[in-house]
C-alpha cells in the first residue's frame, strides 16, 4: 500500500468532508425542513435546533392541508400513486418493447435499421412542449387526453428510446458466436435470445430500467398538459402546496422526502445488484 | 472415403449487396467425403472463415448450394443442419462450469446422463482439461477455454464438424499433441471435419487434404504433399512451405544447345537441352517470359554455380538458413549443417532442373514441376 503522510490524509479528509457537505447540505435540509412548521423553516436566522412535528406527514397522508385561511384538500397521496404506477407501467412497456428492438438493431442490420433506430433517439432531440401543443390535440380528439393509457403512451418518448439504445449497447458486447454456439447446438433463435442474449445483457437492461424509470418519474410537462388532478404525478402535484395564503414549506419538504423515497431506494437496491451482475458478467473474450 | 459429406458447388459470398458487395468468396466448388479431415488454408481475409460460416448457416450464402451428407442446408437454419462446431473466440457459456458446457448440447439431445459423464470424461482426458472441470470459463486460460471450446464440439454426434482456428491458443508443445490425438479421435469415429487454420503446419499435420484460399478464390484442393510437391499457381507455391519458394522472373532463351533462364542482372541458369523431359522443353521454349520457383532446401551451393552474396545466416539448431542476394531479390536455402559463412560472402549456387518450378508469367498457374507438366 501507497505510504502517505499525515498531512496528506488530513488535507483529504476535509476536502471529503466538503464535498459530501457540499452534495448532501440540500437533501439534509430538506429532510430537517419536512419536520418543521412554516414558521420555524422560515425563521431568520435559521437554526439547527428545532421541536420535530409529524404534522406535515400527517396533512400529506390523510390528505387535508391546514392553512391560515382554511383547510384545502390535496391529493397528494393519490398523486403518489399515480407516480408510482405510470413510471411502473412505462418501464414495464418499454422493455417489452425496446429489448427485443434492441436486439434486432444490434444482431441483425437490414436496410434503414440505423434510420430507425436514430429515429427513434431522435424523439430525445425535440424539446417537450414542442410535441405537447400538437400531442394535446391529437389526444383529445382521440379520447387519450387525461388517460393512463394515453400518458403511458406519452412516456414512452421518454424511455423506450433510453432502454433502446442502453440495452442494444449491451447486446453488442455479447459475442455473437456465444449465441452461434448455442444456436448450432440444437436451439432455436428464439431460445437462444432467452436463454443466452437475456440473461447475459442482464445488468444492461436493470440499469437502463432504472435509468427510464427515473426519467419517468422525475417527468413534470408531460402529465402537466396531459393530465388532470386525478392522473397526475406527484411532481405536478406539488404544485398545489403553493397556496393562496403562502408556499407550505414544510409540506413541500415531506413530499418531496415521501417521492424521493421509491427512487431512492430503487436505485440503492439495483446499484448493489448491478455491480454484482457486472462483475459476475463475465463474457470474455 | 465413400459417401460426399459435404458438398460445396458455386458457393458465392457476397458482403453486402449481391454482386456490388464485398465479394468474399468467389464461385466455391468443393466435394468432402466422408470421414476426411479437410483444411481451409489461407491468410486473414482469405474467405476461409466466412466459407466455414456458410456451412454452419451463420452467413447467408448470396448464390450456389451447400450440401451436408446429401441433404441441402444452405437454406435451412444452423440448428437443422446437423454440424457442430468449435468457435476462435471459444465462445463458452460463461454461466456454465466447463463439464456443462461441454455436456451441454448432449443434455438438449436428452442423452442418459451416465453416457453424457463417460463422454465428457474421455474428451476432457484427451484434451487434458480433468482438472478444470468445474471450473467458470472467466476463471481459466485462454488456452484451457479454447480446449473446452474444442471439446464441446467434439464431444457431439453431428455429420460435419467445423473447426475454426482450434488450436490458435494453445502452447507449441501442447499442441503437437493434442494433433495427434485429435486426429486419431476422429478418424477412429469416422467423423468428417472441416478446420480453418492459417498454421501450415497444422494444416500439413491434420488434414487428409488442404484447400488453400486467396482473395475467395479456391487456389489448390489437394493431398498436402501434392500442395507442396506440385502447388497449382504461385500464390500456393509461395503460400505454402517454410521457408516459402524462392521465385525469380526469368527470359527463356535457346543459345549453343543449352536452354537459358536469364535472370535480371545478367545472370543466367544454363541447363542441357536434355536436361528438362520432352514436352517441360517445348512448353518452357513456347514462351518467351516465365517465373521460376524453387524450395530454399532444394537450391545448392556448388563451385560452378551462378554467384549469389550472403546477406543473413542463421543457425536455428537443427538447420542453417541462408539468405543471399541473388539476380536483383533475395534467395534463401537451407542446409543442415551449421555453416559458417561471413555476411557478404560470396557463394555460387545451383538449381536441379528436376526440383525447377516453372510458373505461367502473366497468370501464376503453374507450367511444369521438375520433369512434368503441371
Amino acid at each position: 500500500m501507497e505510504h502517505t503522510s499525515l498531512l496528506e490524509r488530513i488535507l483529504r479528509g476535509v476536502a471529503l468532508t466538503l464535498v459530501v457537505i457540499f452534495f448532501m447540505f440540500p437533501i439534509v435540509w430538506i429532510f430537517m425542513m419536512s419536520f418543521q412548521t412554516n414558521e420555524t423553516i422560515l425563521r431568520i436566522p435559521p437554526q439547527l435546533v428545532f421541536e420535530p412535528t409529524l404534522a406535515n406527514y400527517t396533512a400529506l397522508i390523510t390528505g387535508k392541508l391546514t392553512t391560515m385561511s382554511g383547510t384545502l384538500d390535496i391529493a397528494f397521496m393519490r398523486n403518489l400513486w399515480n407516480s408510482v404506477f405510470l413510471s411502473t407501467t412505462s418501464v414495464a412497456v418499454a422493455l417489452l418493447l425496446g429489448v427485443p428492438a434492441a436486439y434486432a438493431f444490434a444482431r441483425h442490420k437490414f436496410r434503414g435499421s440505423e434510420d430507425i433506430a436514430f429515429t427513434l433517439l431522435s424523439f430525445r432531440f425535440a424539446p417537450a412542449l414542442l410535441v405537447l401543443l400538437p400531442l394535446t390535440l391529437y389526444f383529445q380528439k382521440l379520447g387519450l387526453a387525461n388517460t393512463y393509457i394515453g400518458l403511458i403512451w406519452v412516456y414512452q418518448l421518454i424511455c423506450l428510446p433510453l432502454i433502446l439504445w442502453i440495452v442494444r449497447g449491451y447486446f453488442e458486447d455479447i459475442p455473437a458466436d456465444i449465441e452461434y454456439a448455442y444456436r448450432i447446438a440444437g436451439h432455436s433463435w428464439f431460445a437462444t435470445f432467452r436463454k443466452i442474449a437475456l440473461p447475459l445483457a442482464g445488468p444492461g437492461i436493470a440499469a437502463a430500467g432504472l435509468l427510464a424509470f427515473i426519467f419517468a418519474w422525475n417527468n413534470f410537462v408531460f402529465a402537466l398538459v396531459l393530465a388532470s388532478a386525478d392522473k397526475q404525478p406527484v411532481t405536478v402535484g406539488a404544485l398545489a402546496f403553493i397556496t393562496s395564503s403562502g408556499i407550505q414549506y414544510g409540506q413541500i419538504s415531506a413530499a418531496i422526502v415521501l417521492s424521493i423515497t421509491p427512487t431512492l431506494a430503487l436505485a440503492l437496491y439495483a446499484q448493489r445488484y448491478l455491480v454484482e451482475g457486472l462483475s459476475l458478467g463475465a463474457v470474455k473474450g | 472415403m465413400s459417401a460426399s459429406a459435404l458438398t460445396i458447388s458455386g458457393v458465392d459470398k457476397f458482403y453486402g449487396p449481391i454482386d456490388r458487395g464485398v465479394h468474399a468468396v468467389q464461385n466455391l466448388t468443393m466435394e468432402i467425403g466422408k470421414g476426411e479431415i479437410v483444411a481451409l488454408l489461407g491468410s486473414s481475409g482469405c474467405g476461409k472463415t466466412s466459407t466455414l460460416r456458410m456451412i454452419a448457416g451463420f452467413e447467408e450464402v448470396s448464390r450456389g448450394t451447400i450440401s451436408v451428407a446429401g441433404r441441402q442446408v444452405h437454406r435451412l437454419a444452423p440448428v437443422k443442419r446437423n454440424v457442430a462446431m468449435a468457435f476462435e473466440g471459444y465462445s463458452l457459456y460463461p454461466p456454465l462450469t466447463v463439464r456443462e458446457n461441454m455436456a451441454f448440447a448432449l443434455k438438449a439431445a436428452r442423452l442418459p446422463k451416465s453416457e453424457v459423464d463417460s463422454k465428457v470424461a474421455s474428451i476432457a482426458k484427451l484434451l487434458e482439461i480433468e482438472d478444470i472441470l468445474e471450473r467458470y470459463p472467466s476463471s481459466i486460460s485462454g488456452g484451457q477455454q479454447q480446449r473446452a471450446s474444442l471439446g464441446r464440439a467434439l464431444i457431439r454426434e453431428a455429420d460435419l464438424h467445423l473447426l475454426d482456428e482450434p488450436m490458435g491458443q494453445l502452447e507449441p508443445q501442447l499442441r503437437a499433441v493434442l494433433r495427434g490425438r485429435i486426429k486419431h479421435f476422429i478418424k477412429e469415429r469416422g467423423l468428417t471435419a472441416i478446420l480453418v487454420t492459417h498454421d501450415q503446419t497444422e494444416a500439413n499435420a491434420l488434414a487428409d487434404r488442404i484447400a488453400v484460399m486467396e482473395g475467395g478464390v479456391l487456389q489448390q484442393f489437394d493431398t498436402p504433399d501434392r500442395i507442396k510437391q506440385r502447388p497449382a499457381n504461385l500464390f500456393t507455391g509461395t503460400f505454402v512451405g517454410e521457408p516459402p519458394m524462392n521465385v525469380f522472373e526469368a527470359y527463356v532463351g535457346m543459345n549453343a544447345g543449352k536452354i537459358n533462364l536469364r535472370l535480371p542482372d545478367g545472370l543466367s541458369l544454363d541447363y542441357d537441352k536434355d536436361a528438362f523431359s520432352a514436352p517441360v522443353r517445348d512448353e518452357l521454349l513456347n514462351r518467351e517470359r516465365v517465373v521460376i520457383g524453387v524450395r530454399p532446401y532444394a537450391v545448392r551451393r556448388s563451385k560452378d554455380g551462378v554467384p549469389a552474396t550472403v546477406s543473413a545466416n542463421q543457425w536455428l539448431g537443427d538447420q542453417t538458413h541462408i539468405a543471399a542476394d541473388f539476380a536483383g531479390g533475395s534467395l534463401v536455402l537451407v542446409e543442415h549443417d551449421r555453416t559458417r559463412l561471413e555476411l557478404g560472402a560470396p557463394i555460387n549456387i545451383s538449381i536441379d532442373p528436376k526440383n525447377l518450378h516453372v510458373f505461367d508469367q502473366a497468370s501464376g498457374n503453374a507450367i511444369s514441376h521438375g520433369m512434368e507438366l503441371a
